[in-house]
């Protein structure tokens, strides 16, 4: 009896999880035929990128000169002991543009901005807003969801770079002004290391990819709550975490691909 | 303007075509079930709505009243049957269509709806910058009329959060009539209202009725309130309509159903206790 009951629980379960992915890719299709309201006014993107992007920005560059901070101490003293403590601009620039750079924006991106949006949109569910739009002959995909889907891929691959720029400012305050590394070696090995094609703009390429990820999910867990405070509660950190598993997961399959190679 | 006013001027309805389909209908329910799951909501129910009157549907909580509208504006197809709005079977629409369709509807619902971003006055605009192509001077004269309309034309620049319980129900039902549309359908638009703001709302309704020209459905429980400026009441109980006739005939009504809502008896059609054993049995007294 008790093992016909966990298996019932491991069929439903399977069954609820694929009959969510199968209405979150039907709801993604709808946002991605709907856009072009979003295109046709391209505003309502610039507005969601305000709140989405620039809102976020405080958080992004104060975790970014820590995270760039942290990297110049630790690569320092490891560096140091092989002695190569000249190679610290390329360690910083390299770790912080292939990888924490996309990585960790999105995972503050998906924890500020993702739940924002799950909560500003689960909320206009429960209070009727969406009902009434759709009363008033307006498409909320189009009108509200679409323009907010756009505002976040745009915003994250700025973000992510931002984050990068600030982390690489963090390390070079720790390595050259407090460790005394030279100015010189520190940009120009950066310079030299770093390629554009395969490090910047992979990394480009993964922040958006995470962009569009956190997106989705924190607008169809808005989308998809139950119209209750309970309800948006639980979409709110369903939002979070799915989020950051799926920015983990997607890290793990995008540099498989990118740096294989390298 | 008091109520009795607008009561003089509506003409007496035996001639109406209530109950019959006609083109001087705006609606026409005609036997429709609708069901959520293996839930039957609404059993075979037909009703009319004549243009250019308001009438009321009543009936306890979960009787089915919202779901008609509903079924009305499109957000619910009928398991059988059909609705038909302005000669338009609702249900064999398609999007375009239909959407077309809700531009000459207009909802209030209870607890207005308004967005939470936008002030009164974008509240109110909303509608006509999504399907105008009127320009922005227009649109301002246009939201102050509406507002003057409601009495709000001085809450313009309030957001939504500032608004009273009542405000807040008449800035909404300044944008659902900002394009002039042929049916208004209100939500239990007393629900949550001090004497005042429900005195406030019935009298709007009525009066941008007639002068506006259009047709009203009100859902509500409120029968004090609404039977002051309906034109016709359907009771609903249980998925069917239980009674129906003109606000007069309800009140002086030896109906069952129709006396006990009226008069608020406690036990009736409606009982008080909800299916349940036998007391004693359940208390252990009995064997």
């Amino acid at each position: 009896m008790k093992a016909n009951n966990f298996f019932s629980r491991i069929g439903r379960f399977t069954l609820d999880s694929i009959t969510r992915l199968g209405t979150a890719t039907r709801f993604l299709s709808q946002v991605l035929m709907r856009s072009g309201t979003s295109w046709r006014r391209f505003q309502l993107v610039i507005r969601e990128i305000y709140s989405s992007g620039v809102l976020s920005l405080i958080i992004i560059v104060a975790s970014g000169l820590f995270v760039g901070m942290v990297l110049g101490l630790q690569g320092y003293q490891t560096l140091q002991t092989y002695g190569s403590a000249q190679s610290l601009g390329v360690l910083v620039a390299l770790s912080l543009v292939r990888e924490l750079g996309p990585v960790v924006a999105a995972l503050l991106f998906a924890s500020r901005a993702g739940s924002a949006i799950t909560a500003e949109v689960g909320l206009m569910k429960t209070t009727e807003q969406l009902q009434a739009m759709e009363m008033m002959a307006v498409d909320p995909i189009a009108r509200i969801v679409a323009p907010r889907f756009w505002g976040g891929v745009i915003s994250m691959p700025l973000l992510a770079a931002i984050f990068s720029m600030t982390g690489i400012y963090g390390g070079y305050l720790i390595g050259v002004r407090l460790l005394g590394v030279d100015d010189g070696t520190f940009w120009s090995q950066m310079q030299s290391a770093v390629s554009f094609r395969e490090d910047i703009l992979n990394g480009v390429i993964k922040s958006a990819v995470f962009g569009f990820a956190v997106t989705v999910i924190a607008l169809f867990e808005g989308y998809d709550a139950v119209p209750t405070a309970e309800g948006i509660s639980r979409a709110t950190t369903r939002t979070v975490v799915t989020s950051s598993l799926t920015i983990l997961a997607l890290d793990f399959i995008l540099t498989a691909f990118m740096f294989r190679g390298a | 303007m008091p109520i009795s006013s607008y009561d003089d001027r509506i003409p007496s309805f035996p001639d109406l075509i209530f109950n019959t389909v006609s083109v001087d209908n705006l609606i026409d329910i005609r036997n429709v079930t609708f069901a959520y799951r293996n839930h039957a909501v609404l059993q075979d129910i037909s009703l009319s709505v004549p243009r250019g009157r308001v009438i009321a549907i009543m009936g306890g909580s979960g009787c089915g009243k919202t779901t008609l509208l509903r079924l009305i504006g499109g957000q619910l197809r009928p398991t059988q049957g059909e609705v038909s709005v302005n000669g338009q079977i609702v249900h064999q629409l398609n999007n375009h269509d239909l959407y077309q369709l809700r531009r000459k509807m207009g909802l209030l619902f209870q607890f207005g709806a308004l967005f939470t971003d936008l002030n009164v006055f974008d509240n109110v605009a909303f509608q006509m910058r999504e399907h105008t192509d009127l320009s922005a001077e227009m649109i301002h004269d246009l939201v102050l009329m509406k507002l003057n309309a409601v009495g709000l034309r001085g809450a313009q620049q309030l957001m939504p959060n500032e608004l009273s319980g009542g405000m807040a129900r008449r800035a909404a039902l300044a944008r659902a009539i900002a394009l002039d549309p042929l049916l208004m359908m209100y939500d239990e638009p007393f629900t949550g209202l001090d004497p005042i703001s429900m005195g406030v709302i019935g009298k709007l309704i009525r009066r941008l009725n007639d002068a506006l020209g259009l047709t009203s459905i009100l859902v509500t429980h409120d029968i004090e309130e609404s039977l002051k400026i309906v034109d016709y009441v359907y009771f609903i109980s249980e998925g069917r309509v239980e009674a129906q006739g003109t606000p007069d005939e309800i009140r002086i009504s030896k109906q069952a159903f129709v006396h006990q809502f009226v008069h608020a008896e406690e036990d009736g059609p409606v009982p008080f206790h909800y299916p349940a054993p036998d007391y004693a049995s359940d208390l252990g007294l009995k064997a």
